[in-house]
């Protein structure tokens, strides 16, 4: 990993998955030796509402989390919320983004729609990688790998050394379940 | 080597170092963590108590008996265990008691944001304040020493960015410590007038003796550097600073009750401003200036919600640029799981036009529409007084269409006890309780009416039934998936005079795994399109632009929706 410090900030759906992420990168930060922290959402706001785990990874780390306007990277699990955690990306930061949908109560309930043009629209903002991990994770072999997949694309857009995510995955997953994962970081990496 | 560790797991690490023997505690985001990751030193005894009450009695009976006891509980636990922390501040200890106190800035997950250092400051208990994962293993250890240097319970502050941050610790071994002898010591441990006068003495010069300590407490630092600015300040709001504003110098506060006095009129005398950087209630600030010192805080941070990186580097040095706007999209708000045991009590309770007491749970989610379900929420048990109070003033009808939702782990908690005070008044209140088996919304803990202990082991098993029974109430077991059993008991108990209880029974959708099915589909042929599924408010069931779909991601076989379904279109697979 060639950085200073990296601000990152996952976001999803309760029960998608951003807490294994941000494990692997806590893990991959210990490996290099970098200070870090990761902050969470635990209770009410799992329980299928949005989640946004904070991962801080360098020198100077002070604030457990990362602040509006100061994120290089925010990696959404949900096109919706990577419109909602738009404001975290810094001036030049990256999103990169799973283009499912989830529908949110409101939209379930048919009281509003979920909106169309928000790839367009986040495009239209900043640097967007989007790529459909969902569909990834399934050829992977695994639909809720989608994590390692968006984990493959930050990888390779911040031109870190693949073997060391790949120990960090192996340090963080289960075995048998590794393989899969792996291949879904490998999808991710080589999109 | 170091450690990538949760706040509360570094708080629960430093408590088996500091050779801890009793955790007692009652569940409560955000300190939940902390004594389940307890449980896992077999070194140490490590229960859920029935309430935070009870949990802290249980602790200071262990330290009473000369051992090492920790009590865990979020801040409005702490409000349960009032009465005997205030009182165990006069007893002092056997061996060292520590508390832990979990406030929540910005309530993620809380009814209100109340500042846990004003129960240090009425109670005149010692309280240290963690500023990351570190100095909370750290800061514990510091407490046990603390607490049996100055024979008294000692608290420990976090806030949510400490209690659910993960950052580097170290670890060490375990320090064995003995179990002290008891002594026979009225004077000390029973709290009657004539004892506790002479305790209240000894009260004072502890916390004066403190006070005096404080001002060259390793955890109390003061970091000079540019003089311009200075700025006091502990815990989330002390990294904050750090960050904002490099340069400026800090009185860091390790210890936030008593204050050390000498150092912070020596800071303030070395700075040319001074600033109090604090997250709630402005406690250090008043007592700043109580001393006569000038200083701003509150007037530029206000009381409510969470300090920020932004807010402080605002104040302290140059604003944050503007961050980008999001285009307008729906809230994502948490709903109730697809398959929770409590959707079809809500349905059936808005169908029937109740007035509905809720209580605090995964079950306040029923407040929301679509089953928008609960009139009140207040505290931990409070449904059932509400509900007693409201029928009393408001009479025999109102009776008739009022009933408590409350929730089997916040029926043990607190519940119980209103439901004696309800039967013994003679009131006519219809209770129901949600039992779901375990803790739902704080990661399914176990409690008395779930039948094994923390390690998942055996344990005694109270029966709902039979104790509400032995209260004098009318009981009743509904299956909590059955609409017109729940329907007709709703009718039935709300009818009858005097107290009823109906327990809607069906373990929590997530804890019941293997009950989980393949999901359900609609025949689109069969469908009417009336809509009658999306009432029950199931995340799976979606409107689509030409009618209605089941989700198969979500679904997970429940069978609810097929009970609202006239037309049989509602299939399970291969069907």
């Amino acid at each position: 990993m060639s950085m200073k410090k990296v601000d990152i900030v996952l976001v999803g759906v309760g029960g998608q998955g951003t807490l294994l992420a941000s494990k692997i990168l806590g893990a991959l930060a210990m490996q290099m030796n970098y200070d870090v922290k990761v902050s969470e959402v635990h209770g009410m706001a799992q329980r299928g509402g949005s989640v946004v785990t904070y991962v801080r990874i360098g020198e100077g780390v002070c604030s457990p989390l990362v602040e509006t306007a100061q994120a290089d990277y925010v990696v959404a699990f949900e096109q919706m919320e990577a419109m909602r955690a738009l404001p975290y990306l810094k001036e030049g930061g990256t999103v990169i983004t799973n283009t499912q949908k989830i529908s949110p109560m409101p939209v379930v309930m048919g009281t509003v729609k979920y909106p169309d043009d928000l790839i367009e629209k986040l495009d239209a903002s900043a640097r967007v990688i989007k790529m459909d991990a969902l569909a990834m994770a399934e050829e992977a072999g695994e639909a809720r790998a989608v994590n390692l997949v968006l984990l493959g694309a930050l990888c390779k857009d911040m031109g870190s050394d693949k073997a060391a995510w790949e120990r960090a995955i192996a340090a963080c997953v289960k075995e048998k379940l590794l393989a899969v994962n792996l291949k879904a970081f490998e999808m991710g990496y080589s999109y | 080597m170091k450690q990538l560790m949760l706040g509360n797991e570094a708080i629960a690490r430093g408590a088996w170092e500091a050779g801890v023997r009793l955790v007692s505690s009652y569940p409560g985001t955000p300190s939940t963590e902390i004594t389940e990751f307890c449980s896992k030193y077999p070194d140490m005894y490590v229960e859920w108590a029935s309430n935070e009450k009870v949990a802290l009695e249980v602790g200071v009976g262990a330290s009473l008996g000369g051992a090492r006891a920790l009590c865990c509980m979020k801040h409005v636990g702490l409000n349960v265990a009032a009465d005997p922390l205030y009182t165990a501040s006069y007893t002092g200890v056997g061996s060292g008691l520590v508390v832990v106190v979990a406030d929540d800035p910005g309530m993620h997950s809380s009814q209100n944001e109340q500042d846990s250092r004003n129960h240090a400051r009425g109670a005149l208990l010692p309280m240290l304040e963690p500023a990351d994962s570190a100095e909370c293993r750290e800061f514990i250890k510091i407490a046990y020493e603390l607490s049996e240097k100055y024979d008294t319970p000692v608290l420990i502050r976090t806030t949510t960015r400490i209690a659910h941050a993960r950052s580097l610790t170290e670890t060490a071994e375990r320090a064995e410590v003995e179990l002290k002898e008891y002594q026979k010591n009225i004077q000390k441990n029973v709290m009657m007038p004539a004892m506790a006068k002479g305790r209240h003495v000894i009260v004072e010069k502890r916390m004066n003796d403190l006070a005096e300590e404080a001002n060259s407490l390793s955890v109390n630092r003061m970091e000079m550097r540019d003089a311009k600015i200075g700025v006091i300040c502990s815990g989330t709001a002390y990294q904050y600073v750090r960050e904002a504003a490099p340069e400026a110098s800090t009185l860091k506060l390790g210890l936030v009750n008593p204050l050390p006095e000498k150092l912070i009129r020596e800071f303030a005398a070395s700075v040319e401003k001074l600033y109090v950087m604090e997250e709630l209630e402005p406690i250090v600030e008043e007592q700043v200036r109580a001393m006569g010192i000038e200083c701003e805080g509150k007037n530029l941070t206000g009381r409510q919600g969470e300090l920020s990186l932004r807010k402080v580097a605002a104040i302290l040095a140059d604003p944050l640029p503007e961050p980008l706007v999001s285009a307008e999209i729906p809230n994502r708000p948490p709903v109730m799981c697809p398959g929770c045991p409590h959707r079809a009590s809500y349905y059936v309770i808005r169908k029937l036009g109740l007035t509905a007491m809720g209580d605090i749970g995964c079950y306040t989610l029923g407040a929301l529409p679509p089953t928008s379900a609960i009139d009140a929420c207040l505290c931990m048990g409070a449904s059932i007084g509400l509900t007693q109070g409201f029928t009393r003033m408001r009479g025999e009808e109102a009776a008739k269409k009022t009933i408590a939702v409350i929730g089997d782990s916040t029926f043990m908690h607190s519940g119980i006890n209103s439901l004696l005070s309800a039967v013994y008044n003679q009131s006519d209140a219809t209770i129901m309780i949600l039992d779901n088996t375990t803790t739902g919304m704080t990661g399914h803990q176990p409690n008395p009416a779930t039948g094994f202990d923390i390690h998942g082991n055996p344990a005694g098993h109270i029966s709902l039934e039979k104790l509400c029974e032995a209260a004098g109430a009318n009981v009743r077991v509904v299956d909590a998936y059955d609409l017109k059993g729940l329907e007709a008991a709703l009718k039935e108990e709300t009818a009858r005079k005097g107290v009823s209880v109906i327990i809607s029974r069906k373990p929590c959708a997530l804890l019941d795994k293997k009950s989980k099915k393949p999901a359900l589909h609609i025949e689109q042929d069969a469908c009417k399109k009336c809509m009658a599924c999306t009432k029950i408010g199931c995340p799976a069931i979606e409107k689509t632009e030409n009618g209605v779909r089941i989700n198969p991601a979500l679904c997970v076989g429940c069978e609810l929706c097929t009970q609202m379904c006239k037309f049989g279109a509602i299939r399970k697979a291969g069907e």
